[in-house]
């Protein structure tokens, strides 16, 4: 993957094909530290021990379409190449945290890339799995709940073309005003 | 664990007062909340001369083979279009993997009075054309049909 903001959007709908019915995505970029974190947190179905043992195995998947399952394994890889790490926290019922750090400075780290087209995609199923985002940087927080944008929409969907047009746009240009540099 | 539970939405806060004299705490993006007001208003004038595509619906494959093949740039053409054209009852969704990974991204489109329609290999560009031909004008794009009548 290209960028990282793919890398969240493979987690997210692994969340609501687990389920989840609210996720929540924070993006911390620690410049004195030299830090970029990310954390998503679902309430799915969560994953017992062995399972959660066995996610990061290539060649491991529940899916019955085909027999490799290379989401979380490339994350992982990408993660440990920059410096960092990725943890996977999960119980059965009560839903999984996925969390991940990488060398904010680290040649190799991808972007961060296109977040407001990811946040598209997944407010087109906002009917079903809301979600927050949260995206801090050194001395700013830009925050974003769909839940919140469809009670100022009122009766309009959130998932209307036009709308999801104008959240993409809306938060790129809010990630770029928090001074992101990710 | 607990459930993720909905905030009031704040959009930014400044931890510290910015260079350009940002009070803190303030809402940099009064404009662009205005411009959701006014979508709200256009959206809701519109919602009551709706149903003009009959139901149509696309569901676009976001598995980890379709996202890395492009399906989020061909998720965004195809809102973008969709938006363009004031097709607002067009139901657009998302699904995972259904094991066609070679063919990604992969778009399935529904339209009154034919088969659901796999589409493969679809480019932004593709899509777009996907949503005049077929979605307005009842067209199969048949060089990217790759199967009909199942749903995948």
């Amino acid at each position: 993957m290209r960028e990282l903001a793919l890398h969240l959007l493979d987690l997210a709908r692994n969340a609501i094909e687990a389920g989840a019915t609210a996720l929540t995505l924070t993006v911390t970029e620690d410049e004195p530290a030299d830090r970029l974190e990310f954390v998503l947190q679902d309430d799915g179905r969560g994953m017992a021990p062995d399972t959660v043992a066995r996610a990061t195995d290539p060649f491991y998947s529940t899916r019955t379409t085909r027999r490799v399952g290379l989401g979380l394994p490339l994350l992982q890889a990408t993660c440990e190449r920059c410096g960092g790490r990725l943890d996977i926290h999960s119980q059965p019922g009560e839903g999984t945290v996925v969390r991940g750090n990488l060398t904010l400075s680290h040649v190799d780290r991808p972007p961060l890339g296109d977040m407001g087209a990811v946040l598209q995609a997944l407010a087109c199923e906002s009917d079903h799995t809301s979600f927050r985002y949260c995206h801090r940087t050194n001395g700013a927080t830009f925050e974003l709940d769909t839940v919140e944008l469809q009670r100022e929409l009122g009766e309009v969907p959130l998932t209307d073309p036009r709308v999801l047009c104008w959240l993409a746009q809306f938060v790129n240009d809010h990630i770029r005003d928090v001074g992101s540099k990710a | 664990m607990s459930r993720a539970t909905p905030r009031p939405i704040r959009y930014v806060t400044h931890d510290t007062v910015s260079s350009d004299n940002e009070p803190e705490g303030s809402i940099e993006s009064v404009k662009t909340r205005e411009e959701l007001q006014a979508l709200r208003e256009r959206a809701k004038a519109a919602l009551a001369v709706r149903d003009s595509q009959g139901g149509a619906r696309v569901v676009v494959a976001m598995g980890t083979c379709g996202i890395a093949a492009g399906a989020r740039e061909v998720m965004s053409a195809l809102l973008d279009e969709l938006a363009l054209r004031d097709l607002t009852d067009v139901a657009v969704s998302q699904t995972g993997c259904k094991g066609l990974c070679d063919k990604e991204p992969v778009v399935v489109v529904v339209t009154a009075g034919l088969p659901a329609v796999t589409y493969g290999r679809v480019t932004p560009q593709v899509i777009r054309r996907i949503v005049a031909d077929q979605i307005v004008n009842g067209q199969v794009v048949s060089e990217y049909a790759i199967m009909t009548g199942s749903e995948a």
